[in-house]
């Protein structure tokens, strides 16, 4: 059994954050449901957790904002114990070919989807450690192991995602925090629309992934069961990579 | 709340941190911690119970060079 203490999706107010959070909530964690600019969204989502019987906060904070990361983490402390729990799912994409790519399309991309998932692992490990218990989930993508014409940035920022998972697991993992990464092919969600239909003929499963496919993984790696499971990345891609 | 950082609290906090990490043989000021078998991930649990006692934060360069007990103390109290 894990000692006491609460789970915080970022990312949470819609697709994967959301059904990951509704996962995390059924299987008894306090979820602090995070958002950066859908409100509503994060509402719904708590709303639903609780509806089903478990415990939500809503979490106002953009990952990039270090502060408010840290405020977001202060009130959950404060209120459920340590954060046990961290799912680095929020990011973004700006597409472009590399040789025409803006640097602020770059640096967004990188700000966003790797180095605010860095120091929101940053803070949380300490508590982590303190309790012999954690679970960092980030949310990667096949993108980050496979090539993807047009998101170079993406595929950098998943890319150092799994890097990143893999060091700082075996730096933690004597301290029973594991650290895993999930690399969802494609799944329909806001972050995939406008991706054509002849896409879905490349995937061997003949369909895009649901946000509960790969919240259902999440929820594995997140869990007691996935103890000796660490520094790894799940693909969850219908076997697109395969 | 978080406690006054005095020689005397942080010195009683940390030399508990140190046992409930799991330190080897008897924790003194003098102590280094490679005696004690306390590992760099060691220091940062040390750190993390130091800052949610007293809050002080201790990160990056902070935590290198430190070999004793004594000095991890005197550090806690000079960023009080």
């Amino acid at each position: 059994m894990p000692p006491e203490g609460c789970a915080v999706v970022t990312g949470a107010a819609r697709g994967i954050g959301a059904a990951t959070a509704r996962a995390l909530g059924a299987a008894g964690w306090p979820v602090g449901v995070n958002y950066r600019a859908d409100g509503e969204g994060a509402a719904a989502v708590a709303a639903e957790i609780e509806a089903a019987g478990g415990t939500a906060v809503t979490l106002e904070a953009d990952v990039c904002d270090a502060d408010a990361v840290d405020a977001a983490f202060v009130q959950m402390e404060a209120e459920h114990g340590p954060v046990l729990v961290l799912v680095n799912n929020a990011g973004l994409r700006r597409d472009g070919l590399a040789a025409r790519l803006d640097d602020e399309d770059w640096d967004v991309v990188i700000e966003t989807d790797l180095s605010a998932a860095f120091r929101a692992t940053r803070r949380a490990l300490g508590p982590m450690l303190r309790a012999r218990y954690g679970r960092v989930v980030n949310v990667a993508s096949v993108v980050g192991m496979r090539a993807n014409a047009g998101q170079v940035n993406y595929a950098a920022a998943k890319a150092g995602l799994i890097g990143m998972t893999k060091t700082v697991a075996v730096e933690v993992a004597r301290r029973g925090v594991t650290v895993n990464a999930i690399a969802p092919g494609f799944v329909e969600t806001r972050l995939t629309e406008g991706i054509g239909e002849e896409t879905l003929g490349a995937i061997p499963a003949r369909r895009a992934g649901t946000p509960g496919d790969v919240a259902a993984c999440v929820g594995f790696l997140a869990s007691d069961a996935a103890a000796y499971v660490t520094g790894t990345t799940l693909v969850v891609d219908g076997g697109l990579s395969a | 709340m978080k406690t006054k950082a005095t020689s005397e609290t942080v010195e009683k906090v940390i030399f508990d941190g140190l046992e409930e990490i799991g330190a080897e043989g008897e924790v003194t000021r003098e102590a280094t911690f490679e005696a004690l078998d306390i590992d760099s991930l060691d220091v940062v649990e040390l750190a993390q119970i130091v800052e949610d006692e007293f809050g002080v934060r201790l990160e990056g360069d902070d935590l290198k060079g430190l070999e004793t007990v004594g000095q991890v103390i005197d550090l806690v109290v000079a960023r009080a």
